[in-house]
């Protein structure tokens, strides 16, 4: 009998410490926004290994989406490919291929736009990923931060990034930067600011042979 | 109101505590005496308590040391009951073995020993007859003179003599020859003889040798039956070792079926997926437990129906028929979830492949490079693992001996921790009564210290009047 209760209790006690939020998806959620815009399209054979980088890190049950950022980016239009994986793990590998063919599609036929909206393709990333539903939601912005947009599109809008990790990664110095660094240092902590603003994490990757940081 | 206002009832905070000092000694020296009946008997109340708990503790360890006395006593019987019940079976079988063939085994050697005695009558010696007319012989070498005649006769007869001795040495000799061919025909039987006679007595050796294991189980048995504490201690001491024994061997088991959990978790995905968690763990590693514990249920079972463990009463209990059916039914599943393993296991094996091949390409290694390399030999990990696949649900059955071992041990190791348990906390609660006891003599000390001053006037005040103080004493004695 007292065997009994201890086992009882002992199976209580693991339900309780199980709490419900260990039940569900424990999936992870990508979505990279590459520039397009003026002598940045130079950069996107960068972009293309971190895809692929990012590629093969994540596993059944993520979604990963690309989008290029344009003159307008707050758009589905904008987005170059997304996959939601599949359970099966040799369905994943699958879509992994298929995902990797048409980014080489891209990157061969990628053309410069004139202006830049990484707001646009923030917003449009954040409201991706809060449909998604996944448990983990990164962003990376591929892109110098610099951003130009065309005149009459308004872009001061609060970001919600709450759960969100943005990672800012292969941030290329402009020519202006080389002259005046502040410029640089003062477009990070600005994007810094804005996101931490929006309660989401920050981080800057520069070294693309250091990019595990991004599943950490 | 704070400490500080009630306190500094004179702003000279040194006079405001010696006056609290005064008032403080004060009251305690006029409430001396209720102060130590009160000191004093919460002690004693206290220590009781104590006392009674380490009483009532000391009851229950009582009880469950004969619980577990009878519990390993009864474990006992019925442990050296089922070496007996064995050990009477395999003498049992012996007997019938050697027994069914003792007739045959009679009426072989009653053969032999006809046949050897035939031969033996066969080979006896029979001395040739002298012939008859020697007498003859005899009679003509008595006549008288020297008649040519006569020895021309004796001639005769002497030339048919020496034929005739030449023909019976003759016979004589075929006859022994024929003799020594019997008793050369006599050996085979012999040896024979022999060997059935050997047979015979490795029989009965090993009989005795059972009897003696035997006459030993019961000797264990008579002592559990009288409940002696030799027995008591013996069957402790091999439970103990039991425990340790079985524990060791679970933890080898344990290693085992981790390692064929990691052999199908990763394939279950496929089936089950991968993403959805049920209580922290992801639902294909929920599965694939599940598959191993189904296995070890199915490894229990059908060590139960062949009646090596006997965790299961009711199994144990079934008729032969019934419980021969479920022998093929498990081991049917068992045999079953074993392929599905050894299936499982290749699957993982390919998804690895495909995922080395994949990560190759999307990290910039060439497909064609290691993955290639690497194929050649890649059947010898494959095969290794579907074996371990098929095997190790087989091998995990075997876990069902230690299991039950470990379940029996237990009981008596649980018993023995709680006896040891229940002493202790005896003990501490007789240890906490006393220190309490003593703690309230000295506080009853500590009290008087701290009024030693009235208690000083006081005593010399009596010794100054000691008539009245006597009387005082003896009216209100404190």
């Amino acid at each position: 009998m007292g065997f009994r209760k201890f086992i009882i209790i002992g199976f209580a006690f693991l339900m309780l410490s199980c709490s419900a939020e260990s039940t569900g998806p424990n999936n992870h959620g990508v979505y990279m926004l590459v520039d397009t815009s003026g002598t940045y399209t130079k950069e996107l054979l960068q972009a293309q290994k971190i895809i692929n980088f990012t590629l093969s890190k994540l596993n059944p049950g993520d979604t990963f989406a690309v989008a290029r950022v344009d003159t307008g980016s707050f758009s589905e239009k904008d987005i170059v490919y997304k996959q939601f994986f599949d359970d099966r793990p040799s369905m994943t590998n699958k879509q992994k291929r298929k995902f990797r063919d048409e980014i080489d599609k891209f990157i061969k036929s990628a053309k410069p736009s004139a202006y830049t909206d990484i707001t646009g393709g923030l917003l449009q990333a954040i409201e991706y990923l809060n449909e998604a539903g996944t448990k983990k939601k990164t962003v990376l912005i591929f892109s110098d931060l610099k951003e130009e947009l065309q005149k009459g599109f308004i872009r001061d809008v609060p970001l919600q990034l709450t759960g969100f990790q943005v990672i800012a990664v292969n941030v290329t110095k402009l020519r202006s930067d080389n002259i005046d660094p502040r410029e640089y240092l003062d477009r990070l902590e600005a994007w810094e600011l804005r996101v931490q603003t929006g309660e989401g994490t920050w981080k800057v990757i520069n070294d693309l042979s250091r990019l595990e940081p991004i599943f950490h | 109101m704070s400490f500080n206002d009630v306190f500094l009832i004179v702003p000279n905070p040194v006079l405001a505590g010696f006056i609290w000092f005064i008032v403080i000694v004060a009251v305690m020296y006029f409430a001396r005496s209720p102060a130590h009946l009160a000191i004093l008997s919460f002690s004693r109340v206290f220590h009781n308590a104590m006392r009674l708990s380490a009483r009532a503790v000391m009851g229950a360890e009582s009880r469950l040391n004969e619980r577990n006395r009878e519990v390993l006593l009864e474990q006992g019987r019925e442990a050296v009951e089922r070496v007996i019940e064995r050990e009477f079976d395999r003498v049992d079988a012996t007997v019938r073995r050697d027994l069914s063939e003792y007739p045959a085994l009679h009426r072989k050697l009653s053969e032999e020993i006809t046949v050897i005695d035939d031969d033996y009558k066969e080979s006896t010696e029979v001395p040739p007859e002298p012939p008859g007319w020697v007498k003859a012989v005899d009679a003509v070498a008595k006549i008288p003179g020297k008649d040519p005649m006569v020895a021309s006769i004796l001639e005769d007869i002497h030339s048919s003599m020496v034929k005739a001795n030449t023909q019976a040495i003759e016979e004589y000799r075929k006859s022994s020859h024929k003799r020594h061919d019997h008793l050369k025909n006599m050996m085979p039987h012999w040896r024979k003889v022999k060997s059935v006679l050997g047979q015979v007595d490795k029989n009965v050796t090993s009989l005795l040798s059972r009897s003696q294991t035997i006459d030993r189980h019961m000797q264990e048995y008579e002592g559990i039956i009288k409940k002696t504490d030799r027995s008591v201690r013996a069957l402790s001491s091999s439970s103990l070792t039991q425990f340790f024994i079985s524990l060791l061997v679970l933890a080898i088991a344990i290693g085992g079926a981790f390692i064929n959990f990691n052999l199908i978790a990763r394939p279950m995905a496929e089936m089950v997926g991968g993403t959805s968690q049920i209580m922290g763990f992801a639902i294909n590693n929920i599965a694939a437990m599940v598959i191993i514990l189904v296995e070890l249920a199915m490894g229990l079972f059908l060590m139960e129906t062949l009646r090596i463990t006997r965790l299961f009463p009711v199994i144990g209990a079934l008729n032969d028929k019934v419980r021969l059916r479920l022998v093929w039914v498990f081991f049917g599943i068992l045999l079953f979830l074993a392929l599905v393993e050894a299936g499982l296991a290749f699957m993982r094996e390919m998804l690895m492949e495909d995922d080395s091949k994949v990560t190759a390409a999307l990290t910039g290694t060439t497909e064609g490079g290691y993955a290639d390399a690497t194929n050649s030999y890649l059947w010898i990990t494959t095969v290794a693992q579907m074996g371990m696949g098929f095997v190790l649900p087989f091998a995990l059955m075997f876990v069902a001996i230690p299991l039950e071992t470990f379940v029996h041990a237990m009981r008596t190791v649980f018993g023995l921790i709680g006896v040891g348990t229940l002493r202790v906390i005896a003990w501490f609660l007789r240890v906490l009564g006393n220190i309490m006891r003593f703690f309230s003599n000295s506080l009853v000390q500590v009290y008087d210290l701290v009024i030693f001053a009235p208690l000083w006037l006081e005593r010399t005040i009596k010794n100054k009047h000691p008539k009245e103080d006597a009387e005082i004493d003896v009216s209100s004695p404190i």
